[in-house]
């Protein structure tokens, strides 16, 4: 195996986990707190890349259009959580997947009403368009490093927050008794607005980070969601720890999966059957990961106590 | 005895009257000359079957599955790569699609039901993804753009589904023996078992029950019933690719079943048609009619428990 | 016959390190009413949780019937003859009365793979819940949705899903808990009239319900067992006095 590909990949896996992951620590407390199943959740993740596409076309400016569309998109978080989430909290899980997925059609279709059926690109500062050297003879985007660092900032802050601060605690009650909440006179009303809309917000981060490489599109957001599922499931539904865990360990699966199996597999198959055999396979890698894990595991690697 | 039969044709005209229009309409739609409207009964249908088949583990047995048009894949597949090589053996076919879907319910099955709630419902949809995604890897059968079928399924020549009143005809026969199945099963031993196991699955194991396998036997039963309506939708549309087994199929499956109500016998069927003829009609008027079928969706799952299906049943099945 | 019907020796189950039982050993004979008390904690509900399957024990034995089914799962151990009510009413509260019971009836009348004939044509199934219903005192609500009827008839209402699979072994969590003066009488006759051919392990906090139908009596506290004996014996045993019955016991007798 080329040491150089190898260096790169694990990279790669490193950006995809922590794009996961933020996406997944939305999710994971959401559900955690509120036991509310949101399948819009990557409607966030699209709302944000075409936030800052817009904004950043206007304003030709990345850092602008970024320090803009995150609020806009917690404005979204909350006004959709104010005005269809809150009513949902108390019905149960088919429900709350009928409502959600309702949400995905209306957002689709109101990206589609402003921005039109095409997706918006747009180009990165020349600043970040660079490469710079990791590792002695080995370059790598520095674009995509800068994604790697805040995705990993923001895993620790989070972290922080949720050990360290009066909101933490109520969130780390919340994910193992929610009656406890309740009972220490917090208004749980706020509480449930604050981590739906700073999930929005992370959800956004990681679909407008991703926007200048791929692009602004409808539906963006609906594949990489079901990722973002199974990292939580793998996680533990409810956990930041899991969902930090399991979306390195998606990420780099994934990703070396599909650059290496084919070389692995020719080691015990034909040439011909590796090549065939492997991008089934190495598609497939992460779901039998999680089923594997969910056959001795079925709470996940960290459920959260209590439940 | 009320209780104990849960007896669902409720409005014995009204099913009737709906199979009878069923029956009448090619010959209604041959004299309009709107071939248009035998397509839009067909696809109808097929749907009505696979929302049935969810209906047999989501409203009656309590198992929320987010992955179930991965069986309409599966089933249209089935159809797809034998005619790829040119093979268009009919049994063959279908033997390929329901064994196909039972054997993926049954091995997927034996991870899903060990998980419960949240979990079951993610695990499901990443299983569908799972062949979503393998599909989409597979150059051969077309990869993202599909295959496109010449031929469909044939019965040496006994039956005729080039011919599209008799593939139409062969739609609603499987939709009457698939409604009649679940009609049955429900009401059969095996059904106190799933719906015991719904409301109390607790108490299902302290009375003696092993429940896990009946809710598996259940899980396979309704993968292999969506197979089939796979393998209709298949020699329907004459072409396959992944996006039919995409989890947003499964979400708008789902969207039926709740639109028509759970667990009752009639619901999804209804649910399928409401889905369709929003879908014909609105998509005329608007392109963007996917908007108000996603606020009809927020204001069902608020207001609407039951769906409507309750209209057209005296006894529900979920309480 | 001289072997008991339950035999549970030296059962332990911890969790987090607290001893929710500790070496618990106890007999039940057929015929015999084997009543377990204690304070609130003492572990009871525990072990009929380890009895029935739902928790496994970390070390120990339970045999039944001659038969050690220490880690069987519920079912198996209900379909041996094991049935058990529950100290928080569990019914299936979607279901008729008569379809509550039926659904015991149906658990011990072979497989349920039957796809076909609609479960009301299984006369079997019908006569058995009516007779178990009517044994109960239920027989005049058969239709009545199970969700709709009230505490009282709730744990009546188990009672019947319990004798209607003909147990060898009842285990009752609790089957008074809730009930007014009359219903409890009720229960009473009910549960004296069952001893014959069964055993019963019975939980219990209402000491005249104890005192009126235990032959046996084991005092569990803090996960142990610090005295088995007949009623007089506990009655009298000083330990127990301290440590639990207090000065009640004599009002109870």
């Amino acid at each position: 195996m080329d040491s150089t590909l190898l260096v790169i990949q694990i990279l790669n896996g490193l950006q995809l986990g922590v794009l996961l992951f933020l996406l997944a620590a939305g999710l994971t407390l959401v559900f955690g707190i509120m036991d509310f199943i949101n399948l819009a959740h990557g409607s966030f993740y699209m709302v944000g890349a075409f936030f800052c596409a817009t904004l950043t076309l206007w304003f030709d400016s990345f850092l602008l259009g970024l320090l803009l569309a995150l609020p806009l998109t917690l404005a979204v978080g909350v006004v959709v959580e104010l005005l269809v989430v809150r009513h949902l909290y108390q019905e149960d899980h088919l429900q709350q997947i009928l409502a959600t997925f309702g949400l995905i059609l209306v957002a689709d279709t109101l990206v589609h009403i402003i921005w039109g059926p095409e997706g918006l690109t747009f180009a990165l500062p020349e600043v970040l368009n660079g490469q710079v050297t990791v590792l002695p003879g080995i370059r790598f985007p520095i674009y995509r490093i800068l994604i790697i660092s805040v995705g990993l900032l923001i895993a620790a802050g989070l972290y922080w927050v949720v050990a360290r601060t009066r909101i933490g605690m109520l969130i780390r009650a919340g994910a193992s008794n929610r009656r406890m909440v309740g009972a220490l006179g917090v208004d749980i009303r706020y509480l449930f607005t604050l981590v739906f809309g700073a999930g929005a917000v992370m959800a956004g981060l990681a679909g407008l980070m991703i926007a200048p490489i791929t692009e602004a599109s409808i539906g963006m957001g609906n594949e990489i969601l079901i990722v973002a599922f199974v990292v939580i499931v793998i996680g533990g539904i409810g956990s930041i720890k899991g969902a930090f865990l399991g979306a390195l360990l998606v990420g780099l699966i994934d990703t070396l999966g599909r650059s290496f199996l084919d070389g692995m597999l020719k080691l015990v198959l034909s040439n011909q059957a590796a090549e065939t055999s492997a991008p089934a396979i190495s598609a497939m890698l992460i779901y039998i990961l999680m089923a594997a894990i969910l056959y001795f595991r079925p709470q996940g690697l960290f459920p959260p106590k209590g439940r | 005895m009320r209780q104990l039969v849960q007896k669902p044709p409720g409005r014995y005209w009204l099913v009737f009257a709906a199979v009878l229009v069923l029956l009448l309409a090619p010959a209604a739609i041959a004299y309009l000359d709107q071939p248009f409207y035998l397509d839009v009964l067909m696809r109808l249908m097929i749907l009505a079957i696979a929302a049935s088949s969810l209906n047999l583990i989501l409203g009656y047995s309590g198992m929320i599955s987010l992955g179930h048009s991965v069986y309409i894949g599966i089933g249209a597949y089935a159809v797809g790569i034998p005619a790829y090589y040119d093979q268009y053996n009919g049994l063959l076919q279908l033997a390929l699609a329901l064994g196909g879907a039972g054997l993926f319910a049954l091995v997927t099955g034996l991870i899903c039901l060990r998980t419960r709630g949240a979990y079951f419902i993610m695990i499901t949809l990443a299983f569908a993804q799972m062949m979503y995604f393998t599909f989409v890897s597979i150059e051969e059968y077309g990869g993202d753009d599909g295959l496109v079928i010449y031929a469909r399924s044939d019965f040496a020549g006994l039956y005729d589904l080039e011919n599209n009143v008799r593939l139409y005809y062969l739609v609603l026969g499987c939709l009457l023996l698939t409604l009649l199945l679940v009609h049955r099963i429900v009401n059969s031993h095996f059904g106190m078992v799933i719906r015991g196991a719904k409301s109390n699955d607790r108490r299902m194991q302290a009375v003696g029950f092993p429940t896990f396998r009946y809710r598996l036997t259940c899980y396979v039963i309704s993968g292999m019933i969506c197979g089939l309506a796979g393998w209709l939708m298949g020699n329907f549309t004459g072409f396959i690719s992944p996006e039919m087994m995409d989890w947003t199929r499964s979400g708008e499956l789902i969207a039926m079943v709740i639109l028509g109500g759970p667990g009752s016998l009639f619901g999804p069927a209804i649910g399928a048609a409401v889905f369709i003829l929003m879908e014909t009609v609105l998509a005329e008027v608007t392109i963007y009619w996917h908007l108000y079928l996603g606020l009809l969706l927020i204001l069902v799952a608020k207001f609407g428990r039951g769906g409507l299906g309750g209209l057209f049943q005296r006894n529900r099945g979920t309480p | 016959m001289n072997a008991p019907l339950l035999e549970v020796s030296t059962l332990s189950r911890n969790f987090g390190g607290i001893a929710a039982a500790s070496e618990v050993s106890l007999e039940l004979a057929r015929g015999e009413v084997h009543a377990i008390i204690g304070p609130n904690g003492a572990g009871k509900t525990t072990l009929v949780s380890l009895l029935a399957g739902e928790l496994r024990a970390d070390s120990g034995a339970i045999r039944f019937r001659g038969e050690t089914i220490t880690n069987m799962p519920v079912h198996a151990r209900a379909q041996r003859g094991l049935a058990r009510t529950f100290q928080i009413t569990s019914i299936f509260p979607e279901f008729s009365a008569l379809e509550n019971v039926a659904m015991a009836i149906q658990a011990h009348a072979g497989h349920s793979f039957r796809f076909w004939r609609p479960v009301t044509q299984n006369a079997i199934l019908q006569q058995g819940a009516r007779n178990a219903l009517e044994q109960v005192g239920l027989a005049g609500i058969p239709e009545r949705n199970a969700g709709e009827m009230s505490h009282g008839e709730h744990r009546l209402l188990e009672m019947a899903m319990a004798l209607a699979t003909q147990p060898a072994l009842l285990l009752l969590d609790e089957p008074a808990a809730g009930l007014g003066p009359e219903e409890t009488t009720a229960m009473v006759a009910i549960l004296r009239g069952l001893r014959q051919d069964k055993g019963i392990l019975l939980v219990e906090h209402d000491m005249d319900v104890v005192f009126a139908i235990a032959d046996r009596i084991t005092v569990m506290v803090s996960g142990r067992t610090i005295a088995t004996g007949s009623p007089e014996e506990i009655r009298e045993d000083e330990n127990v006095r301290k440590a639990y019955l207090g000065d009640g016991v004599d009002e109870g007798a």
